[in-house]
């Protein structure tokens, strides 16, 4: 609270100064016009440069300031700061009350400055990316500082177990101390993706299809709303429903049948997890397979080809990068899913192609590190963004070849709407 | 106008027993009957598109229909194969017969008839697939042929009636698409004559070619004829001239004359016709 | 003349079946997918109806000087498994603020335990045989009975099944939400009106639609880590707050809303700005006064839909701390808070089986905020669909 005090008075105080600029520069231009002089700009985009003279200089100095002291640990008081920030304001005051005269192009001026917040606003997304980078790579970085990297990718073991006693000053008791060995997470994750993408992909996928080839117009209409509601469902309560109602049932089922299976299976997860991503590669596909031009179709079908063979043999092949590029982005969501696996696979890291047994994957693994009580720098919090970096790279490289294929469908049949 | 309707004039009509077949004798052309039309009415909702549509096409010419556009001359083609089948609000009654069946019965199977009944569209359409296989892709699905070599025949067989063979030989396996716009109609062609239909049907194959490229589907047409029935839409008169023995010409969705092409250009039977001809409207 | 009709027919039999196949597989894929949005719902409702009534309890209260020391003294012996723990923990303090109750004795309703309200339901309780035939007699002379929940709308998280309820949940994610909106909305349009309407198409802008399409595909998951790193540890802004999740999620929902609203800016057609420059309008007076009004609907549509998708994120927010036990209403920005899927997350590892139904119970809410937001995203749509 001691911070915000000063903080809001600063506010306050800018806001009085802006206020003031903008009347008093009014005031001044309209009084220049009824004297009889032809003045470049109106009155209102004098009096608005005149705030814009009068709190940008000083929101940027104050932001400069605060900036300064956080990355480079400086020490600038923030009364002093702020004050200093108040000082300019009053001086971009004063220089846009002079520049209040009739040949000062005030709208120019303003459009300067909005195309540059515009554009400054463009770079947040920059920066996002950046900032994930950073956050992510710095952490990498320190946690290899710790373990090898080699191990770290070759591994076959995941123990971090030991590692905070080793933070707390006693790793000399735990011999070998922590592993991280990532190998069994990534399997894990990979392994509950694939059984995802048999799910998502075919369903998806022929859906699609009758939609887009068969389905009359009434059932359409019905259809697509469903598999959106079918993408809006949040992840946690697929996760709840693969954990209290499909992994239940899955184990019923193994045990009526004589195979033994966790309640932590991989399986559960997977069908979930699949279900959630039919909508993404169905309205993807649908899509791209409305956009297969029309004489491609018929082409076949005058040839003598049934309307199966038309889809299979020549709608499906046109439309296959696009439905590529669908399964990949899908693939990708199911990778750096989290919740799901979270509430509904297990937390064992176990190197395993049993879909019945319990299997972990590297989001549950960070969730796990991050939910701890434990320093921000021990080993297994800093493994999570090591895990973190990973899954940007895959899933990165994914959205890359995705977006790559579908713009070459895109330049190939010259659709704009995908 | 009505009485007038696709049939011969009055002086000639007692040696054209059948309604649809045109007056004058053409000795150069075949008079077998490839599809017999009658009565043919054709509605988008309700909106009449084809009125009582008589005619006989005979094998082994190439008849050729013209009229202004929106006048009904792709719809009709398009009955032939029942390609209409796949607008939703199309209603059609009377009687497209070929080879004694109904075309638009029910136990007509529209595949078996669109393999016998084959078409090449306005814009070349290959399919995304090699040259090679847009040819021999139709003909391996119909069972036409068994083993590898022969369909390297067939394929090549195809490709050289299509005139298309000297320039893609050693390319086979690139993609359709990969050719320039005339060449692709001729693999369109190639790709339908690889199916060994009776018709190929024609909708204004040369409409989005440059001259060059129209005047080798010309000279192909010619000479496909003596193996298919071709029936062509076209919009250039010149055209119509040049490479058809029959002309129908089609007007508000009837057909208002139809005769042998040499009569119908030098001497229509109608005002409407002759008007169209010369050029006056169109 | 090649083979007749009869023939070919023959010959495509097989072909037709394999057609038909297609067909219906492609229509069973659909079918299953609707089956499964179909159990879903069904097993959703059928968990989380329950937790709409709550068992409750007509028990008489009396006020004596014992009871001002033990809540427990208030109440009948025999009902003392019967009733919830928070009423018989609330007497004394009631006593205390109110000294005119003493000696008075008071005939009410109150929360039955949570075993109770599991009983009646037909779940399986760790109550003896006594205890339930005391329900069941309870039950037949009308003194306990299932009454609408509306605890469960008011109250805030409790570790007491019965007493727990979504309202601090819902309210941290108005809270939250508010920061989302707050930073994402003014942010993606303007990215969206400079990148549509004034920026060259050159390498930064390209950079910046790759990144943004690249955006929309990071998993949720890494957000929560930039917001650990850079929100909490870097710039000091206090874990589990509001402030933290919306800033998170702001991030998250800026390339939905960016994209959104480039589409509807794109949907104006050229000839509005051409007419407008054509009277002298300056490019930002064009788009502020003609282009983005009639983009508005779009991107108001795009807005909500990407408020949605935030609303439902869980996983950034474990990792800013969000998912914590609140059992009050957050009163600012800058304190603990939770998110109803947070609390849905909460309730799902707690090990007590009454907490099932009410996850089940805060999905059911949590779904229907969500389908009705969306809902009114399509017909907003539909209303201000204008073709060009």
């Amino acid at each position: 609270m001691l911070i915000n005090n000063p903080f809001l008075i600063f506010c306050g105080v800018l806001m009085l100064l802006g206020v003031m600029a903008f009347f008093t520069a009014r005031k001044k231009a309209t009084q220049v016009r009824a004297s009889g002089t032809a003045m470049f700009s109106q009155p209102d985009q004098y009096a608005w440069f005149a705030v814009v003279a009068t709190a940008g200089p000083a929101i940027l100095l104050s932001a400069l300031g605060a900036f300064v002291m956080l990355l480079l640990g400086a020490d600038i008081p923030t009364f002093s700061l702020l004050l200093a920030s108040l000082v300019l304001a009053a001086i971009g005051l004063a220089v846009g009350m002079t520049l209040v005269r009739a040949n000062f192009h005030a709208r120019q001026a303003i459009e300067r400055v909005i195309r540059w917040v515009l554009a400054g606003a463009a770079t947040v997304s920059i920066l996002t990316t950046l900032g994930i980078l950073i956050s992510i790579v710095g952490q990498a970085l320190n946690f290899f500082q710790m373990h090898s990297f080699w191990e770290f990718i070759t591994g076959t073991t995941w123990a971090p177990g030991n590692s905070f006693l080793m933070a707390a000053g006693r790793g000399e008791g735990a011999s070998g101390g922590a592993e991280f060995g990532s190998v069994p997470l990534f399997a894990g994750t990979f392994f509950i993706t694939a059984i995802a993408m048999a799910v998502a992909v075919p369903v998806g996928l022929l859906s699609a299809i009758y939609m887009g080839e068969y389905a009359p117009r009434r059932v359409r209409a019905v259809a697509k709303p469903m598999l959106e509601v079918l993408a809006g469902i949040p992840t946690v309560v697929y996760g709840f429903f693969a954990a209290i109602t499909v992994a239940p049932f899955i184990v019923r089922v193994a045990d009526s049948i004589g195979l033994d299976a966790s309640f932590n299976n991989a399986l559960a997860p997977g069908i979930v997890m699949g279900i959630m991503i039919i909508p993404f590669i169905s309205s993807l596909s649908d899509d791209v397979i409305n956009a297969v031009p029309d004489s491609m179709r018929q082409g076949s079908l005058a040839l003598g080809m049934t309307k199966g063979e038309t889809i299979r043999d020549v709608v499906v092949p046109a439309a296959l990068p696009g439905i590529i590029s669908a399964s990949l982005l899908g693939m990708s969501r199911a990778l750096g899913e989290t919740m799901i696996v979270v509430m509904a696979a297990g937390m064992r890291p176990n190197l395993t192609i049993n879909p019945l047994e319990e299997m972990t994957t590297v989001t549950v693994r960070i969730v796990a590190a991050m939910t701890g009580d434990l320093e921000f720098d021990s080993a297994e919090t800093l493994s999570a963004f090591a895990l973190g970096l990973v899954l940007f790279v895959v899933t990165l490289a994914l959205n890359l070849v995705s977006v790559i294929m579908i713009r070459r469908f895109r330049e190939k049949y010259r659709v704009n709407n995908l | 106008m009505k009485s007038m309707n696709s049939q011969a004039p009055e002086k000639v009509d007692q040696q054209t027993p059948s309604v649809g077949q045109p007056c004058t004798h053409n000795d150069s052309a075949s008079h077998d009957l490839s599809i017999r039309v009658r009565d043919l009415n054709l509605w988008y909702g309700n909106e009449q598109a084809l009125s009582n549509i008589n005619i006989d096409l005979f094998q082994n010419n190439v008849t050729a229909l013209i009229g202004p556009s929106g006048c009904g001359k792709s719809t009709f083609l398009r009955c032939l194969n029942r390609m209409n089948d796949l607008i939703p609000s199309v209603s059609i009654t009377g009687l497209v017969e070929m080879d004694g069946r109904d075309v638009n019965a029910a136990k007509m199977d529209e595949v078996a008839l669109r393999k016998r009944v084959g078409m090449v569209f306005q814009k070349p359409n290959p399919f995304p697939k090699s040259i090679y296989e847009n040819v021999a892709y139709a003909p391996r699905m119909h069972d036409l042929v068994s083993r590898k070599p022969e369909e390297d025949e067939l394929v090549e067989k195809a490709l050289r009636d299509a005139g298309l063979w000297e320039e893609v030989k050693d390319k086979l396996q690139q993609p359709g698409t990969s050719l320039s716009g005339g060449q692709q109609q001729r693999l369109c062609i190639a790709r339908a004559i690889a199916v060994q239909p009776d018709v190929i049907l024609m909708d204004e194959p040369t409409s989005a070619l440059d001259p060059i490229s129209t005047a080798t589907i010309e000279d192909l047409m010619d000479r496909l004829k003596s193996q298919f029935t071709i029936i062509t839409v076209t919009h250039n008169m010149q055209q119509a001239a040049r490479v058809s023995d029959y002309t129908a010409f089609f007007h508000l969705g009837e057909i208002i004359e139809y005769n042998d092409t040499k009569s119908i250009f030098s001497n229509p039977a109608t005002q409407k016709a002759e008007d169209y001809i010369t050029g006056r409207y169109g | 003349m090649s083979d007749s009709f009869e023939k070919i027919s023959q010959q495509l039999e097989r072909r037709h079946r394999k057609s038909a196949r297609l067909k219906y597989m492609s229509m069973g894929a659909l079918a299953l997918a609707a089956s499964f949005l179909l159990i879903f719902f069904a097993d959703m409702l059928n968990k989380g109806l329950p937790a709409f009534q709550q068992a409750m309890v007509n028990i008489e209260v009396n006020y004596s000087e014992e009871a001002s020391r033990s809540g427990r003294a208030a109440i009948d012996r025999d009902l003392s498994d019967i009733v919830s723990r928070s009423v018989v923990r609330v007497i004394p303090l009631d006593m205390r603020n109110d000294p005119s109750l003493l000696g008075t004795t008071e005939q009410r309703w109150v929360l039955a335990s949570g075993e109770v309200d599991q009983y009646l339901k037909g779940n399986l309780v760790r109550l003896d045989d006594e205890d339930k035939e005391i329900i069941d007699r309870l039950v037949e002379s009308g003194k306990v009975e299932m009454q609408f929940n509306t605890g469960f709308f008011s109250r805030g998280d409790s570790k007491m099944p019965e007493l727990a309820g979504i309202m601090s949940a819902v309210v941290g994610t108005v809270m939250t939400m508010i920061v989302t909106l707050a930073i994402a909305f003014p942010i993606g349009v303007m990215t969206a009106v400079y990148l549509e309407e004034f920026a060259a198409d050159n390498r930064l802008t390209q950079l910046i639609e790759i990144n943004i399409n690249n955006l929309a595909a990071i998993p949720s998951i890494l957000f929560g880590l930039l917001g650990l790193a850079i929100f909490i540890n870097f710039f000091g802004v206090p874990r589990s707050t509001p402030l933290v999740g919306g800033m998170t999620l702001a991030l998250m929902t800026l390339p939905v809303i960016i994209i959104s609203t480039r589409t509807a800016l794109r949907s104006v057609p050229d000839s509005i700005r051409h007419a407008a420059f054509g009277v002298g309008c300056s490019r930002w007076q064009v788009v502020r006064d003609h282009v983005l009004p009639l983009a508005m609907p779009g991107i108001m549509t795009g807005s909500i839909i990407g408020l949605a998708q935030a609303m439902g994120e869980t996983a950034p927010l474990i990792i800013v701390g969000m998912v914590a036990f609140i059992p009050d209403v957050t009163a600012s920005f800058t304190d603990a808070a939770t998110v109803m899927p947070a609390q849905v997350f909460t309730w799902a590892n707690e090990p007590d089986r009454a907490f099932v139904e009410k996850t089940a119970g805060g999905i059911i809410v949590l779904l229907a905020v969500l389908i009705s937001l969306n809902a009114s995203a399509v017909m907003l749509r539909k209303k201000f669909e204008r073709r060009w």
